[in-house]
């Protein structure tokens, strides 16, 4: 019997990642554009995400959500009242979604039917960031309640989104909030990722916001090219 | 903590190749994570210990290879390693670098094994 030292390569998060493929290539096929969004708790994603589902449903636009959550369904509810189909993952205490959950839980829904899915993961500005759920756009949020270097603290889940989303907007004042510096902290960790600013409670940058989801679905069912379903 | 699904990860697969490559005994795995892989390297050790008990890879070392975090400069033309992971500039000429080149990799590299 002998040691010896033996190359293998393997990802860790292949498993993961298969499925996130998998799923991928299902979202393109329906042309449902899916995004994934991402914070720590209290930063406003099931506010925000309620109020893009109701303004999204008033125009017509076919929407659907699927809330990750350690115990609760508080949020689901919430958002049930926005009257879009909204399924509940209970993760059980685990600090973030995968993509085989999104792949159990998608059953519930008419995928074909959709022009959006939204996914709220759970709040963690750590753990979600490794893992892939076949979303079209990452989308991370940071309140202004949070300070401005929060980005400097979680550069890999800041790194691996697409575009941030400054949330409370209207408290910014209050809180003493520094724009520049806030948009200085997410440029160093991603530069020039895009940045838009938010208040879910006073409806302030909310156009800007569904303008801006339209424009990547656009963009995004263009690079799929003409044979695309929902064009 | 997401380190605790990692190491089951790990170790899945660590025992996949293991059997694989017939092993009797595994004394090491040696992982590449990238300083951009949001993966910390206590909580890993910790639940890679816990989950590799009571198989093959009971006992065994988890060898930690850090991968730096690399950025292309398009202004000097060069792949260049950032000072810092949460400020993605190029360390000679400060000019902002966004495209990572190498860092975020999470890998078995290779199995120390009695075979």
């Amino acid at each position: 019997m002998t040691t010896r030292i033996v190359e293998v390569r393997a990802g860790v998060l292949r498993r993961n990642d298969e499925v996130a493929r998998a799923l991928r290539r299902e979202f393109e096929a329906a042309g449902v554009f899916v995004v994934n969004l991402v914070s720590s708790p209290g930063t406003g994603k099931t506010s925000l995400l309620q109020l893009t589902l109701s303004r999204l449903r008033e125009s017509g636009i076919r929407t659907a959500a699927l809330v990750g959550d350690l115990e609760t369904d508080n949020d689901a509810r919430r958002l049930a009242e926005s009257g879009v189909p909204v399924k509940q993952i209970n993760t059980h205490g685990r600090c973030h979604l995968e993509a085989d959950m999104i792949g159990t839980h998608l059953a519930s829904f008419d995928v074909a039917a959709l022009d959006y899915l939204f996914i709220e993961n759970v709040g963690n500005l750590v753990c979600p960031a490794s893992y892939d759920l076949g979303e079209a756009l990452r989308v991370v949020l940071l309140s202004v309640t949070e300070g401005e270097d929060k980005p400097l603290k979680y550069p890999t889940m800041v790194n691996s989104s697409d575009l941030a989303v400054i949330t409370k907007i209207d408290l910014a004042a209050v809180c003493e909030f520094d724009r520049a510096a806030a948009h200085a902290a997410i440029h160093d960790v991603r530069p020039a990722m895009p940045i838009l600013e938010v208040s879910a409670r006073r409806g302030i940058g909310i156009d800007p916001w569904l303008a801006s989801l339209a424009e990547r679905r656009e963009a995004w069912l263009d690079r799929l090219g003409p044979a695309a379903p929902g064009t | 903590m997401h380190e605790i699904d990692l190491a089951q990860d790990i170790v899945n697969l660590a025992l996949e190749q293991a059997s694989r490559l017939r092993a009797t005994r595994v004394l090491a795995v040696n992982l590449r994570v990238g300083q951009l892989a949001g993966v910390e390297a206590g909580a890993l050790h910790a639940a890679y210990r816990e989950a590799s008990a009571r198989t093959v890879l009971a006992g065994s070392r988890l060898a930690i290879i850090d991968v730096p975090l690399v950025v292309w400069c398009a202004v000097c033309l060069a792949e260049v390693t950032p000072v810092r992971i949460n400020r993605l500039r190029c360390p000679r000429c400060d000019t902002a670098a966004g495209e990572i080149r190498r860092g975020r990799e999470l890998e078995i590299a290779a199995l120390e094994v009695d075979a």
